[in-house]
Parts: structure tokens; sequence; C-alpha cells
């Protein structure tokens, strides 16, 4: 597991978010160019995620597997589940909930670094 | 906080601002019953006091999470107005009584571990609970 990698993720969450506050301060609802972007958010989660079990299973330090691949699978599942329950408000309070998930996923990939680490108990 | 006389179906409490408030419910139902599921399985020695406090905290929000995406107005209430008790007291005990949380449980130190959302929240439900039903 590369920590680049995660913090790169998180920062990516992070734009996304941000880009997901201005859509909602104009009012507008997700339009294609930031599903898109979301869309390959996700993409590159799910390769991390997958990429994260195997180094896990590899290493031979003392990292918390179940901390490690539960604070991961939280990042990854975030995002369509957010999508889902974002689309069917038709306001700037459905991108709102894309601000909140992007949030989410940029701490839970900062804390998956930390427990790869080993630097969060 | 009580429904219009006479209301059959109660106010939507899911949709508008609802929806991100929902949202953000979401995420803190998931942090603390994660959170509190594995310190007792992994370690409920060390902390009895505060991981339970975190187990019931997870079940408050869930309960609260579905009560509000489900428009059920009397449960949300409930445990709205229980998460506010309980982030103002545990808030208050844990800064006069450390010893009674040697680890942190969601709602010590009046949520300050979760950048103090979890004092803002019951605030903003309980808010949102009174706007939806003027409407």
């Amino acid at each position: 597991m590369n920590e680049v990698v995660g913090y790169a993720l998180a920062v990516g969450a992070l734009l996304v978010g941000a880009w997901a506050v201005v859509l909602m301060v104009r009012d507008r609802q997700v339009d294609n160019g930031f599903f898109y972007a979301t869309a390959a958010l996700e993409l590159v989660l799910v390769g991390a995620f997958v990429a994260g079990c195997v180094a896990l299973a590899g290493t031979s330090r003392d990292v918390d597997g179940v901390l490690f691949v539960s604070y991961f699978l939280a990042a990854v599942l975030a995002v369509p589940v957010a999508l889902v329950w974002a689309i069917a408000e038709k306001s700037r309070w459905g991108t709102g909930v894309l601000v909140v998930a992007m949030l989410t996923v940029a701490v839970l990939m900062v804390r998956v670094v930390d427990i790869w680490t080993g630097s969060y108990v | 906080m009580s429904e219009p006389r006479g209301a059959t179906t109660p106010h939507d409490t899911s949709h508008g601002f609802g929806r991100m408030l929902v949202a953000v419910y979401a995420v803190f139902a998931l942090a603390a019953t994660a959170r509190s599921a594995f310190q007792l399985a992994t370690d409920f020695g060390a902390a009895p006091v505060a991981y339970l406090l975190s187990a019931v905290a997870g079940v408050v929000y869930v309960l609260a999470t579905v009560a509000l995406a489900r428009s059920n107005r009397r449960l949300a209430v409930v445990t709205i107005g229980f998460e506010l008790v309980g982030v103002l007291t545990v808030g208050v005990l844990s800064l006069a009584d450390a010893e009674l949380f040697p680890d942190d449980s969601v709602w010590s130190g009046f949520g300050a571990g979760y950048g103090y959302v979890p004092l803002l929240l019951p605030l903003v439900g309980l808010w949102w609970l009174r706007r939806t039903a003027r409407r």
C-alpha cells in the first residue's frame, strides 16, 4: 500500500468535494462532468482497495487488518451509496450529499494511511 | 414539536436540506457503531464506560438516521433529543471526571474529536424538525 496513493485519493476526494460545494452554492444539480469525475475517483478507489488488500496480505509488518480493510471498504462504498441517495433529490441538497460523502472519503483515506503506517491506534 | 392536528401523513423530513442532513447522520451512525463494535470486541476492559456509551450513541445515530430518512417525526424527536442530552451530559462529565472516560467516545469533550459536529448535529436536527413541522 503506497502512502502517496492514499493521500492522493484523499486530495482527489477533496477536489471533487470542492467542485460539489461550487455546484451546491450555485444551486445546481450534479451534471455529467461531475458524475464522470466521481466515477473516475471511484475507479481509482476500487483499484487502490484491491492493491491495498494484496499489500496487506504480503506485508510482514504488524498492520491491523480488520481496521485497514473496514476503513478502506467504507471509503469505497461511500461514493456509490451517496450517489444513489443524492440523485433522487433534485435540488442543491442532493449535491450537498456528495459534499458530505467526499469529505468522509478524504477523512477515511487519511485514516487508512495512518492505519497502514501504524500511526493511528 | 408536535404534528399539526389532523395531519395523517407526517411532513417529509428526508427531502430538501433533510437529504443532506440524513447523509451526515448516516456517516455518524456508521462511525459510532463501527467504532464501538470494534472497541467492544477487542478491548472492552480498557474503558467499559466510554465503549458502552459509544455503542449507545451508535444505536441512537442509526435510529435518528432511519427516522429522518423515513419521516418518522416521533422517533426523530426522541432520538435527536436523546442525542442532545447525551452529548451535553457526556461532554460535561468527560471534562469534569477524565477518569470515567480513559478512552474517547463520540460524545467526549462535546464531540471535539469529531470537529464538534456531534454537538451541532442534534441542534440542526431539532431545528429541521421544527421547520418541516411549520411548513
